[in-house]
């Protein structure tokens, strides 16, 4: 077998060479490794890698691999977002105000990942502390999209998302905010879940907007992102929101099909506003196919639709600008000591560590909650994301899960929305409101626009991650459309990577 | 409605952010864009609807309050950009008399 080959596998496939003894996980490790060192200077997935890391976990793996107690991920090669804290392991979230910052705990999603026997290959790229569509934001570089190296593979887990789609990891970890694994999954032709606000711990999770934020899986197929998301649920004392249910009622009779089920389509994401005709078409093709597996396909109504992003872009920057108020040079990261007095220290490492579009937010969020603005804009937009969310609550009386494209757009070229912060935003207009009402959501490829990929999205009601992985593994089994590994050439003129 | 330069000024102290020279402006332009989709909210009347700051419900967990493992002060300091004694070095909050 050629290590190609050992690239493309899913987890259920690794896992079974990996049993029989055809394989090892440093066999894995390599195959991967060789890969990224293949391709990753074009892709730009990765912002770290971490031998010492895949070493130890390897050799873990393939000690318990030969001694027959293997856990479910012995030896799965996977990849993490740069907002989960590994001990020891640089992570930055993308900004340079984190340079230099190796956490002194692992997040608790991460951890139970590595205690089933995952091997880390390294730390992904991602739009700074997670804002944004597009990975562009990333203070480092921006990733490109394995399908077309001159477009954006989406954001703000672009990395992760880049990272399995191009075969550089089996499996990787991203966060979702707004739509940041569902979004980027969509555009790079895989596979991720967003989980119900609660499932999974967010202890470790460099934070964004603590009641919006939610760790969740990237992988090639639905049943990989079950498993990893099985394993990864559940209680955790470190995070007073984990949920006491138990972890592997994700996968509640997730095998059954979707015949009988009822599946809302709402209008107003139907027909959103910039939808791609190519998009459009995709999904009337997975709604055609879904029916033939025996969904009914019903009409529902989210009309609040249009005012999600409004509220949105007041509640994730007020949670923002609170939760970055912690970066000012005392305790970690960039700091500019040298400062006459505390105040300069604060005002001069913000001004040096953070970028752009964290500047417009933190200012955009402080504004929000300023004295005089904040009954007419705070208060305001929490009081919408009740409406929001009872809308997603009516909907959900008349149907098992609701299916819509993920984006209304296929992957845009690199720096065509930078300009226009309030066109990037509406990258989310479809996902965000998963996260407003805490619902959770999976993007599985469903067919391409113009040669690139279209991602169709299950949201389920809360803590009906089984139903939205129902009708995900019922389509892909019936479309027998598959995240394949995508391989960029080079750039013409850029010389081999 | 439109922020003005003075309000980024304001804003941007606040958020302990230093501006750059031309910050004042790029950011009152595009932060009113932004406010100006934002401002549809006015229009939903929402007098009688309760605020929402937490969608799941989640009762409080209080767990008991025994003694267990933590960071060790050198674990807490080993990322600080300035430590002495076992403390974060900051500079002098107050001039001396």
């Amino acid at each position: 077998m050629t290590s190609g080959d050992l690239t493309e596998l899913t987890i259920k496939e690794a896992t079974h060479l990996l049993r029989l003894g055809s394989i090892s996980a440093s066999d894995l490790v390599t195959a991967h490794v060789e890969r990224i060192e293949q391709l990753d200077a074009r892709v730009k997935a990765y912002l770290r890698m971490t031998q010492e890391v895949w070493e130890r976990q390897a050799e873990e793996a393939d000690r318990k691999l030969r001694d027959g107690d293997a856990p479910p991920l012995a030896g799965i090669p996977i990849a993490i977002k740069d907002v989960l804290c590994v001990k020891g392991v640089e992570t930055t979230a993308g900004s340079q105000i984190l340079r230099g910052f190796k956490p002194p705990y692992t997040a608790t999603a991460v951890q139970r990942l590595f205690d089933a026997g995952a091997v880390m290959l390294g730390v992904t790229n991602c739009d700074e502390f997670a804002m944004g569509s597009s990975t562009e934001n990333s203070s480092y570089f921006p990733t490109r999209n394995p399908h077309d190296l001159l477009r954006v593979p989406g954001g703000s887990s672009g990395g992760s998302a880049a990272a399995v789609a191009a075969g550089e990891a089996m499996i990787s970890l991203g966060t979702d905010t707004g739509g940041s694994i569902r979004q980027p999954a969509a555009l790079c032709g895989v596979v991720g879940m967003k989980p119900t606000y609660g499932r999974v711990s967010r202890y470790g999770l460099i934070a964004f907007a603590s009641s919006l934020d939610q760790i969740g899986p990237f992988a090639r197929s639905v049943d990989d992102a079950a498993l990893v998301l099985s394993l990864m649920s559940g209680l955790d004392p470190l995070d007073a929101t984990s949920s006491q249910r138990p972890g592997m009622e994700v996968l509640n009779n997730y095998g059954a099909g979707v015949k009988g089920m009822r599946l809302g389509v709402p209008r107003e994401y139907y027909d959103v506003e910039g939808i791609e005709p190519g998009v459009k078409a995709a999904i009337d093709a997975a709604l055609l196919i879904l029916r033939r597996e025996g969904a009914e396909i019903v009409d529902v109504s989210l009309p609040h639709t249009d005012y999600g992003l409004a509220a949105y872009y007041i509640i994730a920057p007020a949670e923002c600008s609170s939760n970055l108020a912690r970066f000012d040079g005392v305790k970690y990261g960039l700091s500019e000591e040298d400062s006459p007095n505390v105040t300069e220290l604060y005002t001069q490492t913000r001004r040096k560590g953070f970028g752009t579009e964290v500047r417009r937010r933190v200012m955009l969020g402080t504004y929000a909650l300023s004295s005089g603005y904040y009954d007419a804009y705070y208060l305001k937009a929490q009081k919408v994301r009740t409406l929001i969310k009872r809308d997603f609550d009516a909907a959900f009386e008349k149907c098992d899960a609701i299916v819509s494209a993920t984006s209304p757009t296929v992957a845009f070229p690199i720096g065509t929305k930078t300009q226009d912060p309030l066109s990037m935003y509406l990258c989310d207009v479809l996902t965000l409101g998963g996260n407003l009402a805490g619902l959770p959501g999976i993007s599985v490829p469903c067919g391409t626009s113009d040669g690139l990929p279209v991602g169709l999205q299950v949201l389920g009601p809360q803590w009906g991650e089984n139903v939205c992985l129902r009708v995900a593994r019922a389509y892909e089994e019936a479309s027998e459309i598959r995240a394949e590994v995508a391989t960029p050439s080079p750039l013409q003129g850029r010389g081999s990577g | 409605m439109p922020l003005t330069r003075d309000q980024v000024r304001h804003v941007a102290t606040l958020a302990r952010l230093g501006l750059e020279p031309g910050d004042e402006e790029f950011y009152a332009d595009q932060l009113s864009g932004i406010l100006g989709h934002i401002d549809r909210l006015q229009r939903l009347d929402t007098e009688d609807i309760p605020p929402t700051a937490q969608v799941v419900e989640v009762a409080s967990r209080l767990r008991d309050d025994e003694p267990r493992p933590c960071l060790t002060q050198a674990e807490a300091l080993a990322n600080a950009p300035a430590a002495v004694d076992g403390f974060f070095r900051v500079p002098a909050i107050q001039e001396e008399a």
